[in-house]
């Protein structure tokens, strides 16, 4: 294990001296997730206003409850909340009707909560219940906030799932009582006009965070090579034969390169979450949370990065081919743009990517539960062992060769 | 050949590798004893570095046996690892550390530390000539420059067997004659030095003893002398003279050492056993008797006649 510090510590100060973990590891980053904050997010700020509809069949105190919440966001301007109950959605469906086509965009609705019958009795006797999301598909952004509204919620009852569906046509906008109606029909036939699963949870990250961590990820991948391709290095320049004559167990080689990736990995996180939080107002989440999806991460970058190296000849080769894989799974993942837009085949071959995991995670913590990022941690843990014990195998025949 | 026993550092026997098809090196096996210089002399190819690697342990070998002053070594041994040093055929440093940091690296990796560490680091220095540029990075340094650092990093830890792979090759006469000279010294310190090269004069000039790699197999193991000889025991000195030479070369032939002395056509030709014993001799009885001697040619078989005569092949093709 002193043999690994060494090595690390000698690499370390090699990385540091030619700039390049630097470049890839803070300052590129940085500055994309700089940049892009800039191109983004005024718009999305300055413009964003919903308006939401809450179909309460419950009346309940659970019911009660969440239109005490809505209304707190209500307070902050950055939505508008109108409650409408089934039996007058049905009435002036009937009545209103040349209004409700009428009805302007000033009237319309982004998404609608529905709050099932029974609800409030259902939760209290503790067996759970369900509030169905209903977004609009014109304004995916509102029905990502009125998930996250819901969700927020349900995490502090923890007994209340949530269904959420974009139930309208893309491009109408869709006036409250229709989406009222459509509420309630998924709520009575289970099988609503489903178009979409918005499932993904990243979506509940707001703009800055997820250009910061899509971007911060992305990097990870490029600073964490140039620690597992020092093994390659050291072939190259040939010191790898003075390692293998010195008095030093094979493998504290390989524990010596993985803790170099570990440690630029690591860092370079670190530091831009710090920045990132401090210069453009990114919301990571509980810093407990945030690190043990970092370390997990780092870890499966490590994995997936050491296998790469194991099966390339030369370390240009494993360079271009860590490229490649770091730039297809970063796409795949979701870092440049949300895959949860694209559907579900894209929202279910994401999850074979680091990357989505760790989204997803900090999106979960969004919530306020530390625990909530269990899950993606594990996966990406998954990662990192399945394919660090591949690697190891691979790497430790490679040297002794 | 030796006896194995007190002040033997080096014993290996039976070296075997092969790539594939190809046999690289095939039952090489030599000793080398203390403050003993052993030359591994062959072309390109041969099997010296294949040897070498797996005498160091950085090779896992299909056969054969290495011992470094007493202790069994293999590739994944630590503890007899220490007594070795290597210096890489081709330059192994860092190059964006400097010359200080390359060899404090490589110092602890070998369980140096401390005040120990830093004495030794500024004594290979000095050694190796870099003391004035030991704060900068070895990247900067000239071609003989990064040679004389690659080779200080394996004397760092003093061991017991320096072990060398063409340490000369794309070095300035310069820098080739200072590292020969360095390393000529460190035998007489006591240590071990075992050299490879395809140079017959660096072996000849550096090692009490050779063998002869080709193909991978020794083919024959000796001092230079015992080497030489196995050409033909004698030399050959061709004198341009004029005079008496029949009375002359008479005269020779009586002389211990001298096996034929015989009158040519334009002078006398010898056949000795030494050259370098009876060419005084010879010359005094020459001069004697009258005769004027214009020019001495002494043919002395050398390495590359040895490996001519062994392979039927010039060492260097
Ligand atoms: N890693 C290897 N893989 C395949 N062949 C090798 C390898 N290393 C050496 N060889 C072959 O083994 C033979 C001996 O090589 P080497 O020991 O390097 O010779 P030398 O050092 O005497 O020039 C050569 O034919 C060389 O091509
Ligand atoms: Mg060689």
């Amino acid at each position: 294990m002193r043999t690994a510090f060494l090595i690390a510590r000698k690499d370390l100060r090699q990385r540091l001296r030619d700039k390049s973990a630097l470049l890839y590891g803070v300052v590129a980053p940085l500055g994309l997730a700089f940049v892009f904050s800039f191109i983004f997010n005024p718009i999305q700020q300055a413009t964003f206003h919903a308006e939401y509809v809450i179909v309460d069949e419950d009346g309940g105190p659970i019911a009660e409850a969440f239109r005490e919440a809505l209304e707190s966001i209500e307070g902050e301007g950055i939505a508008t909340a109108r409650a409408l109950d089934s039996v007058s959605v049905a009435e002036e469906q009937v009545e209103a009707s040349s209004d409700v086509f009428a009805a302007d965009a000033e009237d319309s609705a982004d998404a609608a909560f529905l709050i099932p019958e029974n609800l409030s009795e259902s939760v209290l006797s503790g067996r759970g219940g369900e509030i169905t999301v209903l977004g609009a598909a014109g304004s995916p952004l509102a029905a990502e906030v009125a998930y996250s509204i819901a969700q927020g919620f349900s995490a502090e009852l923890g007994a209340i799932e949530l269904a959420v569906r974009t139930a309208m046509p893309r491009d109408e906008q869709a006036d409250p009582e229709s989406l009222g109606m459509l509420a309630e029909a998924a709520a009575r036939t289970g099988s609503p006009v489903s178009l979409e699963d918005v499932s993904a949870s990243t979506r509940q990250l707001d703009a800055t965070t997820y250009m910061a961590a899509g971007m911060s990820v992305f990097f990870l991948f490029f600073t964490v090579s140039f620690g597992v391709s020092g093994l390659l290095e050291e072939k190259r320049i040939g010191t790898m034969h003075r390692l293998l004559a010195a008095p030093i167990p094979q493998h504290s080689i390989i524990a010596g390169k993985a803790l170099t990736s570990f440690c630029l990995g690591i860092v370079s996180m670190t530091v831009l979450v710090i920045a990132t939080t401090a210069l453009l107002g990114a919301e990571w989440g509980h810093p407990l949370g945030v690190a043990a999806l970092v370390v997990a991460v780092v870890f499966s970058a490590m994995g997936i990065l050491a296998v790469v190296a194991a099966t390339a000849k030369t370390q240009d080769q494993a360079g271009n081919f860590q490229a490649i894989i770091s730039i297809a799974l970063a796409f795949l993942g979701g870092t440049f743009f949300s895959v949860s837009h694209a559907g579900g085949l894209m929202a279910r071959l994401s999850l074979l990517t680091p990357h989505a995991w760790f989204l997803r995670g900090l999106g979960d913590l969004q919530g306020g539960r530390v625990a909530d990022v269990l899950p993606s941690v594990g996966a990406l843990l998954a990662f990192g062992l399945v394919t660090g014990a591949a690697a190891w195998v691979f790497l430790d025949r490679a040297v002794s060769r | 050949m030796r006896e194995s026993g007190k002040g033997l550092v080096l014993d290996c026997r039976g070296l075997r590798k092969s790539f594939g098809q190809l046999v690289a090196v095939d039952g090489v096996g030599f000793q080398i004893a203390e403050g003993e210089t052993y030359g591994l002399l062959g072309p390109n190819g041969a099997g010296k570095t294949t040897s070498i690697s797996m005498i160091c342990g950085l090779l896992a070998r299909d056969a054969g046996e290495v011992i470094v002053d007493g202790k069994p070594l293999t590739s994944r041994s630590v503890d007899a690892k220490r007594s070795v040093g290597y210096v890489p055929q081709d330059i192994a440093i860092y190059p964006d550390l400097t010359a200080r940091e390359n060899l404090t690296f490589f110092g602890r990796l070998y369980g140096i530390g401390g005040s120990e560490l830093k004495a030794r680091v500024d004594e290979i220095l000095g050694i190796i000539g870099l003391a004035d540029r030991a704060n900068d990075r070895s990247e900067e340094f000239s071609g003989g420059m990064k040679r004389r650092l690659n080779i200080g990093i394996g004397l760092l830890h003093a061991p017991r067997l320096l072990v060398l792979d063409e340490p000369t090759v794309g070095v300035d006469p310069q820098s080739r004659n200072a590292i020969l000279e360095s390393v000529a010294s460190l035998s007489t310190e006591g240590m071990a030095v075992l050299y490879t090269t395809h140079y017959m004069e660096e072996a000849e000039r550096l090692c009490d003893r050779i063998g002869i790699i080709d193909h991978g197999r020794l083919v024959a193991e000796g001092t230079r002398r015992e080497l030489v000889e196995l050409v033909g025991k004698h030399d050959r000195i061709r004198m341009r003279a004029s005079g008496a030479i029949e009375d002359a070369a008479a005269a020779v032939h009586g002389l211990d050492g001298v096996r034929k002395a015989a009158a040519s056509a334009d002078g006398i030709d010898v056949i000795a056993d030494r050259a370098a014993d009876s060419l005084a001799e010879i010359l005094g009885i020459i001069t004697a008797s009258g005769v004027a001697v214009a020019s001495v040619d002494v043919d002395e078989p050398d390495l590359e006649s040895v490996f001519l005569h062994l392979t039927g092949r010039a060492l260097r093709d």
